[in-house]
């Protein structure tokens, strides 16, 4: 195999057709996961709409919540819901390579700091679900 | 971009996808589905207008709407012009994905503070 990449002192770039991520199952779970971060936008702007009408008084609070059982919210709800999830998942799983702790020589586990990070998604689910409702 | 802001909107990025990993999904379920399902009941508006009231909860709240969208942003603006092969348009890319999260950012702040 030659490489010619270096050769020429001009980076060589390579023509892409755009559904190129189509072509392997791998590719498209990647890309999957990139657009999760529509979910997590739109549910930041949902949140920032909540807290809009709460700040605006009681009707609007309750006029809010019957827009968010209307039928196109309902699913947005549950198409952002699970990329949000996706995310989350996806996110932890790679927290061992993103996190290097080390304690002088003792380096943690990789195991260890992902699910220390599923541990601190239980315990903040578990705080913001009784925060909210009671 | 300029290479030497890279990392700036990448530890956004990584705060961000830390922080909505964390708190969006119970949030999304409460607030997306269990209440309009009716699976709980509609909290009272004095109860969920105090949640809120302490400036504190606000700054957490602002927090992670903020650090969300410029998750969003960084992640948005490289899946546009990766995915779609949009090279030529990397500025513009840029600058509209920063920009709107910018721009919601600063209406968060705003309408926080005026709670």
């Amino acid at each position: 195999m030659t490489n010619t990449t270096k050769s020429s002192g001009k980076s060589y770039k390579k023509e892409m057709p755009i559904l190129w991520w189509t072509r392997r199952t791998s590719h498209i779970i990647f890309v999957m996961r990139e657009l999760t971060s529509l979910g997590v936008a739109y549910f930041a702007i949902i949140l920032l709409l909540l807290i809009g009408a709460i700040s605006q008084g009681e009707e609007s609070y309750y006029e809010f919540i019957k827009l968010m059982k209307s039928p196109i919210l309902i699913w947005l709800s549950i198409i952002s819901l699970l990329g949000l999830i996706f995310h989350s998942v996806t996110w932890f799983n790679l927290a061992p390579k993103a996190m290097v702790v080390k304690f002088g020589k003792y380096r943690i586990p990789g195991i260890v700091i992902m699910l220390s990070n599923y541990a601190g998604w239980i315990v903040i689910s578990i705080i913001v679900g009784r925060f909210l409702l009671y | 971009m300029k290479s030497h802001v890279e990392p700036f909107w990448w530890s956004l990025f990584g705060a961000g996808g830390a922080i909505s990993a964390l708190f969006l999904p119970v949030l999304s379920i409460i607030i997306g589905l269990a209440i309009p399902f009716g699976w709980i009941d509609i909290p009272s508006y004095e109860h969920i207008y105090g949640i809120f009231e302490p400036l504190s909860v606000r700054l957490v709240l602002l927090a992670i709407i903020s650090l969300s969208l410029f998750h969003w942003a960084h992640r948005f603006r490289f899946t546009l012009y990766e995915g779609l092969q949009l090279h030529r348009f990397k500025y513009i890319i840029a600058i509209l994905c920063y920009g709107s999260a910018i721009t919601i950012v600063a209406f968060a702040s705003y309408s926080l503070w005026n709670y």
